[in-house]
């Protein structure tokens, strides 16, 4: 079976994201008002090739291995099977 | 004495690491490509700075998965001296030698400058040549040395005097204005400021050369006790 994956990597709450911090400076600079917070993050797209039972401990391993550091960063992602036409 | 320097697809200081290690220390010195599956023969490990693969998914994630890797855990393991600068330091940190991570510097800029540092700790097998609280010069190059660990790994690194530079000034963000840090069995290095590029006065300074000298003195003194 072929799944669509996406996983999504993000600075975990504790450390402090000196990106998400100017952007935040530079919303409220344009006058966005009421932007608490900004925290970037990254989307990693990917097309994977597994049996149902499988995928998600694959996917998990893929993360704590390589795609995610897991002192700084948290991650989720999303498993959809791709259904052929 | 015999130094390995790895070579990463976009390593770009492995040349001015040769140089202080080859023409400054006057020791020996190979070049090791990243695809190489052994190490024997090496008594020190030096792990140069650049933008290994680019940098792509975080600074050092992919190099920390070559597989020289594996060797370089095993000569960390076995107690040979390990440095890791710049990148070097960002891949150890990966490999899990070394505890924390890096972010992006806090102002977003890529520093290269100068900057003073301080010698935290000059018990160790890098920095016997230097005086405890020595303030020293020695250039920074990068975009993410915020180094960052989080409270009880900070009261380790303390505890067990596992810190060995800091920045005297604050420049990156890191958490203690952290330049520096080794294991606890204090055999790994890993600091963001470039030792190798200050080797000789008429670049600005020589401070760095001493680190080399430490080594190779630790390393002398060693082998004279078991030969």
């Amino acid at each position: 079976m072929m799944f669509e994956v996406k996983v999504y990597v993000s600075l975990k709450e504790a450390v402090l994201d000196p990106q998400g911090s100017a952007v935040k400076g530079s919303l409220h600079h344009l006058g966005f008002e009421g932007v608490e917070d900004v925290r970037i993050g990254k989307v990693m797209s990917l097309r994977i090739e597994s049996n149902k039972e499988e995928i998600e401990d694959k996917v998990k391993s893929m993360c704590d291995k390589l795609l995610a550091n897991p002192v700084i960063e948290d991650y989720r992602f999303e498993i959809e099977e791709v259904v052929s036409q | 004495m015999k130094f390995a320097v790895i070579v990463f697809p976009g390593s770009n200081c492995d040349l001015d690491m040769y140089h202080a290690v080859k023409d400054e220390l006057g020791t020996e010195v190979e070049y090791v490509w990243h695809h190489d599956t052994s190490l024997e023969g090496y008594d020190g490990i030096l792990l140069p700075g650049g933008f290994s693969y680019g940098d792509y998914l975080r600074t050092g994630a992919i190099a920390r998965f070559s597989p020289i890797m594996d060797e370089v855990i095993k000569a960390a393991k076995e107690g040979k001296p390990v440095l890791g600068v710049c990148n070097g330091f960002q891949i150890l940190l990966e490999a899990g030698l070394l505890p924390g991570a890096m972010r992006r510097n806090q102002n977003l800029k890529f520093i290269c400058r100068p900057v003073e540092l301080i010698v935290e700790n000059n018990n160790t097998l890098f920095t016997n040549g230097y005086e405890q609280k020595e303030e020293i010069t020695i250039p920074v190059a990068h975009g993410e040395g915020n180094y960052y660990c989080d409270d009880e790994t900070l009261e380790k690194l303390k505890k067990n005097n596992q810190i060995v530079f800091s920045y005297k000034d604050e420049v990156n963000g890191s958490v203690l204005d952290i330049a520096g840090i080794m294991n606890e069995q204090g055999n790994v290095l890993g600091m963001m400021p470039h030792p190798e590029r200050a080797v000789d006065s008429l670049l600005g300074s020589d401070d760095g050369l001493r680190l080399f000298k430490s080594i190779l003195s630790h390393w002398r003194e060693r082998n004279a006790i078991t030969s």
